[in-house]
């Protein structure tokens, strides 16, 4: 704990292809040897705007997938939601251009060592990396059941492939334009009792994370979940992406995401002490 | 120096003195922008710059300002860090002997809210061994008067560095570190020099602020940030310019904006013996070994032996340029 992935990198990294998919780019860089130490939660900081950008700091994205050996070597998936500048000129990027990455940052999720029922759980591109922890589920013998949620249907990342792994996939929108309409939260107490969840893991905004959290923590459910917290370096040195975590001993401690996170254990977590001064 | 003539890498002499202590490259991380220097040794060995100056430690464990602590300026950032640490104690026992047995040469900084709590730090790194300087953080609210910033009171700031160097002794440098929010720099750089400062760090961070047009409040937790990063960078060279024309003796450690070779040479030419490397090291994480070499090569290329002949080049006057 509380020391930098021991496997990360930085690497000059070309970009494989870049698609529209709804309404986010994945996008699938070329990073050799380098795919091999990736985990599913581990996330990659990336260089944004050139040479002469005035973009000074490095932007955080999960690392969906990769694949070890494929004609390419292996490959890192991104999946990116054009928000702000960094972001946008990111998506923009074509075949060939090369990325400044550092990779793999942060925390994995942790997999179970014995078969047990668990529950994913996805708030827009949060989706992304629990198709690569789905198979690794998978291949432990978890039965694996996948919730996803998001504003509108545009926003849901579900591709075709990646319901290889899962027992079954459920959708909510608030708008009700694919799958249900409501939120991914609305079943969850459900599930958890009938099939019997022994941990949910989630990626999404951090007002899912918390009002995930409320419920696992009253059913007494294991729940490993992604963070977000903005953060400047990505490795640690600047203390910007903190947030109040439990110790052992029962103190909050400001632990940087970008180092003990960003999987956390969420009951850890003092979701209401965000933003606040301890 | 011929026009064409060209030292090789072997004849350039890198090495810099700052008070007694000599370092053998003037690259060193900044303060808080390297924490304590372990998440770095991840991507070059610590040795190989000239130091780490350690992030600012206090006599207790602080948890900081709440979130959000940063927002990224048009070629810089705000940050609103509060001085989060684990407390001198903690830091001795378990930073310290980390820096040691990577071989990195280690400029402890420190920072307290009173003119005592900068002595008692002092006191408690008297004894610890294997520290090249220490670097006092004076850009901190003086909470026995009105939270006023020691480094923005003339008289504030000469009480600090007289405490350390009383308890200090005369054997480890100090170097204040100073910030640019004030009216007369070179009269508070006096100030702390003639109280016992060896040396001066400059630039602190540029006081700032973001409002959110969204939430339409403040964006930062703390509402007011330090600004750094290349946005300040002729703030500081300003500031290294101006304390070296009036303290040309006195070695200043310059940083604000420093990413490249060039931006470093700036800093030198300007009066810097050395320079730290802050935010740069966020966009880049070997950034520090990228400038350190692009600063080899272009102190080569204008033909200079030695760095110490470049520092404070800028002020000589026109003619003996000429003569070069
Ligand atoms: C661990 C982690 C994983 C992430 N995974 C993904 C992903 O898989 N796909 C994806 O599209 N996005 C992901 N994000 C969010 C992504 O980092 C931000 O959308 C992006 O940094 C925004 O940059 P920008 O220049 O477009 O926006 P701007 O708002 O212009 O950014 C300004 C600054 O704020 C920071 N910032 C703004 N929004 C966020 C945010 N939500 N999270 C963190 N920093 C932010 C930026 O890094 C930048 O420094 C992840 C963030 C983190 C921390
Ligand atoms: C995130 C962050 C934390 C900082 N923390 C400290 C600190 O603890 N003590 C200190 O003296 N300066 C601190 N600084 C200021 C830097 O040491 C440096 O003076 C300033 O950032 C200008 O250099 P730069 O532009 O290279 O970052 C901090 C700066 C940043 C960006
Ligand atoms: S982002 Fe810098 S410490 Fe986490």
């Amino acid at each position: 704990m509380s020391q930098i992935n021991r496997n990360a990198q930085q690497l000059l990294a070309p970009i494989i292809s870049n698609k529209k998919v709804g309404n986010y780019q994945q996008i699938i860089i070329n990073v050799g040897d380098l795919a091999a130490s990736c985990k599913p939660g581990n996330f990659v900081a990336i260089n944004v705007g050139g040479d002469s950008s005035s973009m000074v700091l490095r932007r955080a994205f999960a690392i969906s997938r990769v694949t070890v050996s494929s004609t390419f070597g292996g490959t890192m998936e991104l999946i990116v939601a054009p928000h702000g500048q960094g972001s946008r000129w990111l998506c923009a990027q074509g075949e060939g251009v090369v990325l400044d990455i550092v990779a793999p940052l942060g925390t994995a999720f942790g997999i179970p060592t014995e078969p047990m029922p668990v529950l994913l759980v996805g708030g827009g591109y949060g989706s992304a990396p629990l198709f690569g922890l789905a198979e690794v589920l998978n291949a432990r013998g978890c039965r694996v059941d996948m919730l996803l949620g998001a504003s509108t249907a545009s926003k849901i990342y579900a591709p075709m492939e990646g319901k290889r792994a899962v027992n079954s996939m459920r959708i909510y929108t608030e708008d009700g334009s694919m799958g249900q309409t409501g939120r991914v939260t609305d079943p969850i107490a459900e599930i958890i009792k009938d099939l019997d969840i022994a941990v949910v893991y989630s990626c999404g905004p951090m007002p899912m994370l918390s009002a995930i959290t409320k419920i696992t923590n009253s059913l007494s459910v294991v729940h490993q979940c992604a963070v977000e917290e903005a953060m400047a370096c990505g490795i640690g040195v600047c203390m910007t992406c903190v947030l109040p975590v439990e110790n052992e001993d029962g103190s909050i401690s400001m632990l940087r995401s970008c180092i003990d996170g960003p999987v956390m254990d969420g009951a850890k977590v003092q979701w209401d002490q965000v933003g606040k001064q301890l | 120096m011929g026009s064409g003539w060209k030292a090789t890498m072997s004849t350039l002499d890198f090495s810099t003195t700052i008070g007694n202590t000599w370092f053998p490259a003037p690259t060193f991380t900044a303060s808080g922008c390297a924490s304590s220097g372990r998440e770095l040794a991840q991507f070059f060995p610590l040795r190989e710059m000239g130091g780490v100056v350690t992030k600012s430690v206090m006599s207790k464990a602080r948890n900081g300002r709440p979130t959000p602590r940063m927002a990224e300026t048009p070629s810089g950032m705000l940050n609103s860090i509060g001085l989060q640490g684990p407390g001198i104690d903690a830091f001795i026992a378990k930073d310290i002997p980390y820096l040691v047995e990577q071989k990195a040469r280690i400029i402890v900084s420190i920072a307290g809210e009173t003119v005592e709590e900068y002595s008692t730090l002092a006191r408690k790194l008297r004894s610890v061994s294997g520290l090249s300087a220490i670097e006092v953080n004076i850009s901190c609210p003086n909470v026995e008067n009105r939270g006023l910033v020691f480094a923005c009171d003339p008289d504030a700031s000469r009480r600090v560095i007289d405490g350390v160097r009383r308890t200090i002794g005369g054997e480890l440098p100090i170097i204040a570190k100073l910030s640019p929010d004030v009216t007369d720099l070179v009269s508070i750089a006096r100030g702390v020099v003639d109280s016992g400062a060896d040396g001066l760090a400059l630039i602190n961070t540029v006081l700032g602020m973001v409002i959110n047009v969204d939430t339409m409040r403040p964006h930062l937790g703390g509402k007011t940030g330090g600004l750094s990063g290349p946005a300040i960078r002729p703030i500081a060279v300003r500031a290294v310019y101006q304390v070296h024309a009036a303290l040309p003796n006195i070695p200043i450690l310059g940083m604000g904006g420093v990413a490249s070779g060039k931006d470093a040479l700036e800093m030198i030419l300007a009066g810097a013996s050395g320079v730290s490397i802050g935010t740069a090291s966020f966009g880049n994480p070997t950034a520090i070994m990228k400038i350190q070499n692009e600063l080899k090569q272009l102190l080569l290329d204008r033909g200079f032996t030695s760095l110490k002949q470049a520092i404070g080049y800028a002020h000589r006057p026109e003619a003996d340029n000429a003569n070069e």
